[in-house]
């Protein structure tokens, strides 16, 4: 028996020898990509090694020697990394509350527009945002809201004072969550628009004959058709909760007076490693919120797949 | 259809049209402010007086940036990333995507989840930025801005979604004509994916249009700088964390700020509307297989 599947073993290896002598051709195109990938991906992800070890600088980037758990304890006790820990949590789920909502509903009205050229309109337009650069975003966001600002100029109008809404730390979640649905809401809907393409025509007039209406036809046709992209889209979202990409926008549009509030786990890592130099430090705080980005994509994806049977994987 | 001429569906058809308006109006307001504000005046800026129009309409803003030679050493660099880093990801997105797409090679099976994994899980920032700057030493050259990012799997997905729903018949037909693995890339699959490689162009155009970051962190020299580390430069003035001076007043006038500004957003404003019908139907036919 154990011969037989040895044998079977070896079978399979000689080929796959000769499958890839026969398709090396097609094999060439992937070298360099997946040199790539190596290199700018596998490798940063194994360097992540020197949040347990000491690394001082230098071209021995997998550091010089361990010591263990040294800097996730020390991060632990420190009160910059609860604060930065919270606020990520803090904006990550407002934004995503407000947002994905937002852009559902958005979608549902579009795909109730009648006149295509219209639709065309709507939809051309509400993409643009997506295409503006972050650096853009922030600076259009300071001029709308500064003192000389249009919005500071129609409250003055209805007699309230000008208000420094980029330096008030009560306003950083407001500024933040709106530029991003401003940014996202458009670009959001292309994927739930292309679901409900594909949803069987039959199927709404059959609902039609039931005596069902425009609004109950959404309710009981479009909704369920495109439950499957809502529920990937909301396991991404939610597995990127902690690792969204904000931090390039927080670094462009916070100061000092808002750090305090506006600091999220992707703002402290870039101080403490890229400004101050503590790079093993930074990067145990950054492992850190890797794996638990890690652990909330494979936990959503389960609930998920147990709940609506979507899954990513 | 019947459905349609309900009245409370009629009602309906007001209200979402008014809505929709109201997006729009939302969407290109910010955008109208911007360039109202870059041919005003100064001291109508200054006093909060713009609204939907230039006050004082003047172009000496723009005069001054194309007097001052800066602004164009930095949109010349951000041209230069851009066409390099373009074609670099392009190249290596399609390399990658046209083989995995394949179901016959084998290999696959490994190759596929190798690359899909660094979706969830990465280097993250600081060993990258060790690896870059110590390792590499790529600090202060264009490479370091053009290579990190070069790949991004979510392209390649869409990319290898694409190739998978083109007809085999076609490629079958070729290689029996006696044309080879490269011949059938080149001649045969690269024409019919004109829209997908549009949606590629200009989603790695704009990333790297865009980019500020990367220049911000690896770019010393403020000669290689793009023009968006330029913009933020001007929009930021003072008001960094690290540099911790008052926060409302950065020096730099308003009028500058805006015109900047605009003149970044300018050419990607131009060439969308152009991409737009093919990156709808590119990502439309990437995400229906994905």
């Amino acid at each position: 028996m154990a011969k037989k599947q040895k044998k079977q073993k070896l079978h399979h290896d000689e080929s796959l020898l000769r499958h890839v002598r026969k398709e090396w051709k097609l094999y060439t195109f992937v070298i360099l990509p997946i040199l790539w990938y190596i290199i700018f991906r596998y490798i940063p992800m194994l360097g992540n090694v020197i949040a347990f070890r000491k690394y001082r600088g230098g071209p021995n980037i997998f550091g010089d020697y361990w010591v263990g758990f040294r800097y996730f304890k020390q991060f632990l006790k420190d009160e910059q990394f609860w604060n930065a820990f919270w606020n990520t949590l803090r904006l990550s789920i407002k934004y995503l509350l407000v947002r994905f909502p937002a852009t559902l509903i958005f979608a549902l009205l579009i795909n109730e527009i009648r006149h295509v050229k219209w639709k065309k309109v709507v939809q051309t337009i509400s993409y643009l945002p997506h295409f503006v650069s972050l650096v853009v975003l922030c600076g259009m966001v300071k001029e709308l809201v500064s003192l000389s600002g249009p919005i500071n100029s129609i409250l003055s109008k209805f007699g309230v004072d000008a208000i420094s809404f980029i330096s008030d730390p009560k306003w950083f979640d407001t500024l933040y969550i709106t530029s991003g649905v401003w940014q996202a809401l458009g670009w959001g809907t292309i994927l739930y628009l292309t679901a409900m393409t594909g949803i069987n025509t039959e199927l709404y007039e059959a609902a039609a004959i039931d005596g069902a209406g425009r609004f109950k036809q959404t309710i009981h046709v479009t909704i369920p058709g495109i439950l499957p992209t809502i529920m990937t889209l909301l396991i991404l979202d939610i597995g990127g909760i902690m690792t969204s990409g904000n931090t390039q926008k927080i670094l462009l549009l916070y100061n000092k007076f808002t750090q305090n509030r506006a600091d999220i786990i992707g703002t402290m890592v870039y101080r403490m490693g890229i400004t101050n130099g503590n790079f093993s430090y930074a990067t145990a705080v950054g492992l850190f919120e890797g794996v638990i980005g890690l652990i909330l994509v494979t936990g959503a994806n389960t609930l998920s797949k147990k709940l609506t049977e979507t899954s990513l994987w | 259809m019947l459905q349609y001429k309900s009245k409370s569906y009629r009602v309906f058809t007001v209200i979402n049209f008014i809505i929709m308006l109201l997006v729009i109006f939302i969407t290109l307001y910010p955008v109208i402010y911007l360039v109202a504000q870059s041919f005003s005046n100064d001291a109508a800026v200054a006093s909060g007086q713009i609204t939907f129009y230039p006050i004082g309409f003047t172009t000496a803003t723009y005069r001054y940036i194309l007097r001052n030679g800066d602004f164009f050493r930095y949109y010349g660099n951000t041209i230069l990333y851009s066409v390099i880093g373009t074609l670099i990801s392009v190249a290596f997105t399609a390399l990658l995507a046209y083989p995995l797409s394949k179901s016959k090679l084998r290999l696959n099976k490994f190759l596929i989840p190798f690359v899909v994994f660094t979706m969830y899980f990465s280097g993250g920032m600081i060993p990258n930025y060790v690896m870059i700057t110590q390792w590499l030493h790529l600090r202060d050259t264009m490479w370091a801005i053009v290579l990190p990012g070069a790949v991004s799997t979510f392209n390649f997905l869409l990319m290898k979604s694409f190739f998978q729903g083109l007809p085999a018949e076609l490629e079958e037909a070729a290689s029996i004509d006696g044309m080879g693995t490269y011949g059938i890339f080149l001649k045969i699959v690269l024409p019919l994916s004109k829209a997908i490689m549009a949606t590629m162009f200009l989603f790695y155009v704009v990333g790297m249009w865009n980019e500020w970051f990367g220049p911000f962190m690896y770019l010393d020299t403020k000669d290689k700088w793009p023009v968006a580390l330029y913009v933020r430069q001007l929009v930021q003035g003072a008001n960094t964390v690290e540099a911790g001076s008052t926060s409302e007043a950065s020096n730099v006038q308003s009028t500058l700020k805006s015109a900047s500004m605009v003149l970044t957003t300018l050419p990607i404003v131009c060439v969308y509307p152009f991409v737009q019908k093919y990156f709808v139907q590119g990502m439309t036919m990437g995400a229906v297989k994905g």
